[in-house]
């Protein structure tokens, strides 16, 4: 075992003792990158010598004898959509591509404050709009447990990292399943806290009503200890939730007797690969073994989920991504050669050259959804059909302490299977959509392979109900042993992927 | 819901998109479909229903009304595509 393939924990009580500087990690980790990312492809820029400056720092304060945070040293990758001051953010798009932000966003200022080593800027769907990273307009991330496949996405650079010992932890973002769904493919664990939990002062925006930022990690300690980190209130987010934020380490006892889980028969129809059926329906009768009261359960509106998200989201994404208009700062296109352009044709122009199309298609969907005579067939009519799910969940709640389902209808699928039809790509976030319309917690736990490709169990719980999804999915990794499995990437036995990529692939399709 | 040519042109102009013929056609049956697939929304009777516009009981939130450190005027310019002087530049308006 190398050193970047253990936990935050493990390494942090290392550094803690002294048996293990921050440096070596830091050092362990990038000679793992240099090795792998010709391959994998997660990280958009890395961020070297800032992070041997960060790990330097660690080291001297624990020398000095001053007390260090939980996860002071450890390498953590940040998705490029979170503002970094003075790195270049980009959300790998072309309109932001050489972007470099002036101030943090209040996460990254959370970790830097606890002496987290930053190793740089991770590779995601151009404006997180996406389910496989083929939308990001540099390159696609590749899959470590198959090269040929793709991570998921939209925060494939952030799951694929911290799959493949790039990054110990990373922090990505999740509007519709874009933490959870490529946890899954890449076969670590990914949460999406409770809508407020965590600022999303920033995050660039993609649809407000429905982000938020979570962590990947390798285990379920390493999720609870990032958790504790960023969770809280922040005065510079109108939309952070006031409550009082606990240790998420306490609620990692093991014991699970008499808590009682839904698993709604609504996640388990049409679409759900049969393989991935299997392995999940194991997973949760391994939780009935530990003690747990599960029973089937339904969810009547589930099918309504993804129709509404495909209105909510890209109505609120075509409002905020008007802001790119090449005015004060971002791409700004030039006339062409001996011409002039008024204001109007400045702003089309930059646009339809700085924006991919998966973005150019969901800024149309929702100006069409938001315009004037559709507004009240499809954007009023979605936010009413938003109530009836999410009081679908509120009276499961009342009968169950947590839900449970697959995180994704399919294990990890190859690049370009459906990248031609956006309703198939859409399809990869059915069993993760409904969460994040409803504003509340779920996690993404590995619990079985098929065909050495990862599969993930979906736990969902009520609003600031991390506490419970958390112990839950502690009890069940900690009675396996999926989350201990590594991807066959070592570079002489690793197989050569044979599928060949292009670079900006998203200007396609 | 099947868009035609004119209402995707007319989507475009209001996104601020200039779209080739190609994206024209093209995003016109991808909309369609996406479209015609969320119709199924109106089969259910939402009339007593209240919209949820987003999920937390908070409204209205304000800052107290003290003043604070803005960001510097050379970092609020410094992703400027076209400067000019402490101004950003844009194109001829009116």
């Amino acid at each position: 075992m190398e050193i970047y393939d253990l936990t935050a924990h493990e390494l942090a009580e290392y550094i803690q003792k002294g048996e293990l500087s921050a440096e070596e990690v830091t050092r362990s980790v990038f000679s793992r990158i240099h090795e792998v990312e010709e391959d994998v492809r997660a990280y958009v820029t890395l961020t070297e010598e800032k992070a041997y400056a960060q790990a330097r720092y660690v080291d001297e304060q624990r020398r000095a004898g001053k007390k260090l945070g939980p996860l002071a040293g450890i390498p953590v990758g940040i998705k490029d959509n979170m503002c970094t001051k003075g790195i270049r953010t980009t959300c790998s798009s072309r309109i932001l591509e050489n972007f470099v932000p002036p101030y943090n966003a209040t996460v990254v200022e959370k970790l830097e404050a606890e002496g987290a080593v930053m190793t740089g800027k991770l590779n995601m769907d151009e404006f997180a709009m996406g389910s496989s990273t083929e939308n990001s307009a540099f390159f696609p991330t590749r899959n470590p447990w198959d090269l040929n496949c793709v991570p998921g996405g939209s925060s494939g650079g952030p799951a694929a990292a911290v799959a493949a010992g790039e990054a110990i932890y990373t922090l990505g973002s999740d509007t519709g399943g874009s933490i959870r769904q490529p946890a899954s493919l890449c076969g670590i664990v990914g949460m999406k806290p409770t809508y407020g939990l965590v600022s999303r002062y920033g995050l660039v925006a993609f649809a407000s009503s429905l982000d938020q930022i979570g962590p990947f990690t390798k285990d379920v300690r390493d999720c609870a200890l990032v958790l504790n980190l960023i969770a809280g209130h922040d005065p510079m987010d109108s939309t952070s939730a006031p409550n009082p934020v606990p240790d998420y380490t306490s609620f990692l006892t093991g014991d699970i007797k008499g808590v009682k889980i839904g698993v709604p028969r609504e996640f388990f129809g049409k679409g759900l690969d049969s393989r991935v059926a299997d392995v999940v329906r194991n997973a949760i009768d391994k939780l009935a073994d530990l003690g747990a009261i599960v029973e089937e359960c339904s969810f009547p509106y589930a099918e309504y989920a993804l129709p509404v998200y495909y209105i909510i989201a890209p109505a609120e994404a075509s409002s905020n991504l008007a802001r790119y208009d090449g005015v004060c700062y971002g791409y700004r296109a030039v006339p062409e050669k001996g011409e002039k352009y008024d204001i109007i044709e400045m702003y089309m122009k930059t646009r339809s050259e700085g924006f991919g199309a998966e973005v150019k298609r969901r800024i149309m969907l929702g100006t069409y959804a938001l315009s004037s005579g559709y507004y009240d067939a499809y954007y009023l009519k979605a936010l009413k059909v938003r109530t009836l799910i999410k009081d679908d969940f509120a009276r499961l709640f009342e009968k169950y302490d947590v839900l449970v389902s697959p995180t994704s209808p399919t294990p990890a699928f190859r690049f370009g299977e459906k990248a031609n039809d956006p309703l198939t790509m859409y399809l990869s976030d059915i069993y993760t959509i409904p969460v994040n319309l409803a504003g509340i917690p779920a996690l993404s736990v590995p619990c079985g392979f098929v065909d050495g490709l990862p599969v993930g169990l979906h736990l969902m719980g009520p609003a600031f109900g991390e506490g419970t999804i958390l112990k839950v999915a502690y009890a069940y990794e900690q009675n396996t042993s999926y989350h201990r499995a590594r991807p066959p990437l070592q570079v002489e036995k690793r197989p050569k992927p044979t599928v060949r990529l292009q670079e900006g692939g998203n200007h396609r399709g | 819901m099947k868009l035609s040519k004119k209402e995707v042109e007319h989507v475009a102009l209001l996104a601020r998109l200039a779209l080739s013929e190609e994206e024209k056609e093209r995003f016109r049956a991808q909309l369609s479909s996406v479209l015609e697939y969320a119709d199924i929304i109106n089969r259910l009777d939402t009339e007593k229903v209240a919209p949820t516009y987003h999920v937390l009981p908070i409204q209205n939130v304000e800052r107290p009304d003290k003043e604070h450190e803005t960001l510097p005027l050379e970092e609020t310019l410094q992703n400027a595509p076209q400067r000019d002087g402490n101004y950003f530049r844009v194109p001829r308006i009116i």
